[in-house]
């Protein structure tokens, strides 16, 4: 059984479907790349992925002891979080709101849970600062560290480094590839292919064309040629 | 001289009446105008407060002996469905609230026009609009119903704060991780109606925006972490309550407005003090 296996999805918005067809599944410890073009459907599937909206038909299912609970999650920055006053250690420790149920106070392991990810993400000395006042790649390292409250499992990005600088950006992706050596699976939108070729095990490509399968797989691929050539 | 004259005041019990009222107001909304303020929802308050408005004008003229009861159920409707429609209607969130707020407004005057009895009809709608002197004039039965529901509101603030932090932080990550985001907008909803409806008495329909979302941003000029914003915003809106309700008490001002200007010289001293603190 997979950890989450999608089956004939189609995707879009206003009622018009971009996807359709959409098959794959990720498995404990895959690295899935999602590729495409701008406007191809990426943030589409990703929202229902994480059940943000649903598909206009086929089925997404959670195996493997996988619940919605352990989802995490990174999302792409919207304009409430940039005058959002709030300490590194609020956000952090909010990802563990799932786990409290109804229970209104975080309890001790939960405080200990996100000082742990702090720690991993290398933001403890940050933890009092004020988050708007962070670089972008320290806002990042945050709200990894949040995602990292909510999941030990799988850990969705949509473009994890849009907007930082090449030195950020490297580091951002050895640190996901680190979590991703930890047993996290990973599934990350990117539009860089590069990236998705160093990182990935599997990569999905959605377009014209659809595309899923192993890395060197998609290298052999007509559609992994295509989007080469025109990319690299 | 004016301690004497202060001290002269509060043996009515009205003014006592008064100040315990304003306070619990002034506490109360402050504590969501944080949320309200980051949720880009500040003209949520100035359209409810308007549909209160008309759901009072309605209540007047059918000579409603209680008109809570009807005005807070309306309100609490009205804050349900615009949150509701705020995330996927095709009248986006804005344009939704404008439409509702005045046609509320139109429809409460209109409504009062035609069938008011009363000889002083622009004075009814003035006090209503502005506040006046409701305040002045409250039973104790009222009193006593507004500090069960300001112990509600603070007691539901406190017990959901993390919730409401989550939920205010990052909607979508919050339900991506299983929480159950629209059950929590849903309660702010139903709070921010509660302490529209509590807070006419206070300042008028027209100025309850200025209650809610001042002192929220007052403190942001200050304070740098969420929970800080919000112990501050409360303390901050509570004195400017009070230190409004005494200056208008003696120097026979209107008590709404002169609340809200207390409100703004504030936020303007704290906006300054913030930019002092930031070029440090």
């Amino acid at each position: 059984m997979a950890l989450l296996k999608a089956e004939n999805l189609s995707l879009g918005y206003d009622n018009q479907s971009i996807v359709t067809n959409l098959s794959f599944e990720v498995n404990i410890g895959d690295y899935l790349c999602i590729v495409g073009e701008n406007g191809s459907g990426k943030t589409t599937l990703m929202k229902t992925i994480l059940g943000l909206q649903k598909p206009y038909s086929g089925s997404i299912v959670f195996g493997d002891g996988l619940t919605k609970k352990d989802i995490g999650y990174l999302p792409q920055q919207t304009l409430v979080q940039r005058d959002f006053p709030a300490a590194v250690r609020e956000i952090v420790i909010s990802g563990c709101q799932a786990k409290c149920g109804m229970r209104p106070f975080y309890n001790k392991a939960e405080k200990e849970l996100a000082a742990q990810n702090m720690e991993k993400m290398g933001i403890t000395h940050l933890k009092d600062r004020c988050y708007r006042e962070l670089s972008g790649g320290q806002q990042q390292r945050v709200l990894l560290a949040r995602a990292l409250c909510a999941t030990g499992k799988i850990l969705l990005l949509d473009e994890p480094v849009a907007g930082l600088d090449p030195k950020v950006t490297a580091e951002m992706y050895s640190l996901i590839e680190g979590l991703n050596k930890e047993g996290i699976s990973i599934i990350m939108i990117s539009h860089d292919v590069s990236v998705a070729l160093k990182y990935a095990s599997h990569i999905l490509h959605i377009g014209d064309t659809l595309f899923f399968g192993t890395k060197d797989e998609y290298l052999e691929s007509n559609s992994g040629r295509n989007f080469l050539g025109e990319g690299v | 001289m004016i301690f004497d004259k202060l001290i002269n005041y509060l043996h009515y019990p009205f003014v006592r009446y008064a100040i315990i009222v304003a306070v619990l107001i002034a506490l109360c909304s402050s504590l969501l105008g944080v949320t309200l303020v980051l949720k880009r929802f500040s003209y949520i308050g100035d359209g409810l407060s308007h549909v209160a408005f008309g759901a009072m004008s309605v209540a007047t003229v059918m000579k409603l002996t209680n008109n809570m009861l009807l005005i807070l159920p309306v309100t609490i409707l009205a804050a349900v469905l615009l949150l509701r429609k705020g995330n996927n209607a095709k009248i986006k969130g804005d344009a939704a609230i404008a439409m509702i707020s005045v046609g509320a407004l139109a429809f409460g005057y209109l409504i009062m026009n035609v069938f008011s009895a009363s000889s002083n009809l622009s004075g009814d709608v003035c006090s209503t609009l502005f506040g006046a002197t409701s305040i002045l004039t409250l039973k104790p039965r009222e009193v006593v119903l507004c500090i069960v529901l300001s112990v509600l509101v603070v007691a539901i603030f406190i017990i959901f704060y993390n919730k409401i932090f989550a939920v205010t932080f990052d909607e979508d990550f919050s339900k991506a991780s299983g929480v159950n985001a629209n059950a929590y907008n849903l309660l702010i909803a139903v709070v921010i109606a509660v302490i529209i409806v509590l807070a006419m008495n206070l300042v008028g329909s027209l100025l309850i925006s200025a209650l809610v979302i001042f002192p929220a941003l007052s403190a942001m000029r200050i304070f740098k972490n969420f929970k800080q914003v919000t112990i501050f915003s409360a303390i901050i809106s509570v004195i400017c309550a009070l230190l409004g309700l005494i200056i208008s008490i003696l120097a026979e001002t209107p008590i709404g407005s002169t609340i809200v200007a207390v409100d703004v010289v504030l936020f303007l001293i704290c906006m300054l003090i913030g930019k002092l603190v930031g070029q440090r």
